[in-house]
């Protein structure tokens, strides 16, 4: 990335008019995909008095005072529209999409900035095999003018890490997955030597090497994913049980993640406890639970099936863009 | 002990790296969509000049290098010390092989270096960009050659050897560039 010396210069966009008119195509094609389909386009708040208990995201908090909290109330920016669009859902709205720029505190780098343009759409009646079929045409629908892919491909998780990183993910002690990093030529901080929890490996292994590899000249779709790594999918029954979760990865970049969802109020309770206490044990602070997710869930979500793609690193793809800020009118440090 | 976040690091930063002093040279973030975050960074070791690779989790502490670059102008060679000095404190301080390494060749009495020192002692000495120095020994130039395509060897006063244009003569000083050791003008 280049660091700019000053506003004299950074004033300045930091993704070319070209680029930034390739955005608003691809948005106005999207529209027009989800429209003919029949799915219907909504908004919700960015702003929420709930947050994700998600370990792995950090949300923003900002304050509001004024009338009707005369007191002021700590609100959150999201970091996915997933809640509220569930209660939509549970409400009756039918399959919706949306697109909306979601809020990570402390996530910037090549293919990451704090706030970013996500796309999210629920497919009522879909398990996520089908979302994953219209997920692949809507990205090659998008992608089509920008590049030739073949059709894509499907790799389970433990596929994927048996064929690119030489081990089942499913059978393998925290000493292997450590000798497994250095045969892939890994250096790890000592501190991640002695890393005991098996999704920290998976995680660097997956993003060292399983990641690199894939999508290469078509999409790759990765399903069933360790239960562990469930985050809001359900849980499929088998040996090991698996997640019905699915990643989408094109040239190494991570774009999308989709689940069945989870429809069920006490096991999504118990995840957000199990995720609090995670976040205590981290350190972290604790935020308030979405009691109106719990209670729409309780109510009844329809059988569906969502997914979130990041945008931004779609018009990466489409521009053959290598930052994040190449596709950004205003990234970070020229916000 | 000053230490530095992963949230800190950025090409340049000096670290203690393995008990070495150690260089940041890049830095990534890498997360995958759900789960665990990481800074991969690119980094030299200073003292043996090799660039490895290491991944740390996102929010990890490395302990600081002391590490900065002072200006000092060269004065002498004893013959196992390279001497400097401090143009304005006029302190003095003495450089082993190590630190010098390859630059020796360079070293040419009253240009100023650039010292990095670690814990205050000298961990590697950079000569000037351009140095002027005598040649002292190279074959007369070919009459009529106008090529000017392959040039010639030149020993230096300093004991470097480069390679010339044919018209460059001994006891005359050329322009080197010691990043790349090439000839860039006659003086």
């Amino acid at each position: 990335m280049n660091t700019s010396p000053g506003p004299e210069s950074d004033w300045r966009p930091s993704a070319t008019l070209e680029v930034l008119k390739l955005r608003a195509r691809l948005l106005q094609r999207l529209r027009v995909f989800f429209s003919a389909r029949g799915v219907l386009e909504i908004e919700t708040p960015a702003l929420s008095g709930t947050a994700t208990t998600d370990p792995a995201l950090a949300s923003f908090a900002t304050h509001y005072t004024g009338p009707r909290f005369p007191q002021g109330q700590t609100l959150y920016l999201h970091t996915s529209p997933e809640f509220p669009m569930k209660r939509l859902l549970a409400a009756g709205s039918g399959s919706i999409y949306q697109i909306c720029k979601v809020f990570r505190d402390g996530e910037a780098g090549r293919q990451h900035n704090p706030e970013f343009t996500l796309l999210e759409w629920y497919r009522v009646g879909f398990d996520h095999h089908r979302l994953m079929d219209e997920t692949g045409e809507l990205v090659m629908d998008l992608l089509a003018q920008s590049m030739s892919l073949q059709s894509p491909e499907r790799l389970t998780y433990r596929e994927s890490f048996q064929r690119h990183a030489g081990l089942d993910p499913f059978a393998t002690s925290a000493d292997e997955f450590g000798q497994a990093a250095r045969m892939h030529g890994i250096s790890v901080s000592p501190e991640l030597v002695s890393e005991k929890a098996p999704d920290a490996w998976l995680d660097l292994l997956l993003t060292h090497v399983v990641e690199p590899k894939l999508g290469q000249g078509r999409l790759t779709f990765i399903y069933d994913y360790p239960a562990s790594q469930a985050a809001l999918a359900r849980i499929q029954p088998g040996n090991p049980p698996v997640a019905a979760r699915f990643e989408l990865y094109l040239n190494g970049i991570e774009l999308a993640n989709g689940f069945h969802e989870l429809a069920d109020a006490d096991e999504q309770r118990a995840r957000f406890e199990r995720q609090l206490h995670a976040r205590e044990a981290a350190g972290l602070p604790a935020v308030p639970l979405d009691e109106r997710l719990l209670a729409a869930l309780a109510h009844g979500l329809p059988d569906c099936a969502g997914v979130a793609l990041g945008f931004d690193r779609l018009v990466m793809l489409a521009s053959g863009a290598r930052t994040i800020e190449e596709v950004l009118a205003f990234p970070l440090e020229r916000a | 002990m000053a230490t530095y976040s992963t949230n800190e690091f950025k090409a340049g930063l000096k670290v203690m790296l393995d008990g070495d002093p150690a260089s940041i040279v890049e830095n990534e973030f890498v997360k995958p969509g759900k789960g665990q975050a990481f800074s991969r960074v690119r980094i030299r070791n200073l003292k043996t000049g090799r660039t490895i690779e290491r991944t740390f989790k996102s929010g990890e502490t490395i302990e600081a290098a002391d590490v900065v670059d002072v200006e000092m102008q060269y004065l002498y060679n004893d013959g196992q010390f390279w001497h400097f000095m401090n143009p304005e404190s006029y302190e003095q301080m003495a450089a082993d092989k190590n630190a010098v390494g390859d630059n020796a060749k360079w070293m040419k009495e009253q240009d100023v270096c650039i010292i990095t020192l670690w814990n205050g002692l000298p961990l590697i000495v950079e000569p000037p960009n351009t140095v002027t120095l005598k040649v002292t020994e190279t074959d007369p130039g070919l009459k009529g050659d106008t090529s000017g395509g392959g040039g010639k060897p030149a020993t230096l006063e300093t004991g470097a050897v480069v390679r010339v244009p044919l018209f460059v003569k001994e006891g005359e000083t050329i322009k080197v560039n010691t990043r790349t050791g090439e000839y860039l003008s006659r003086a």
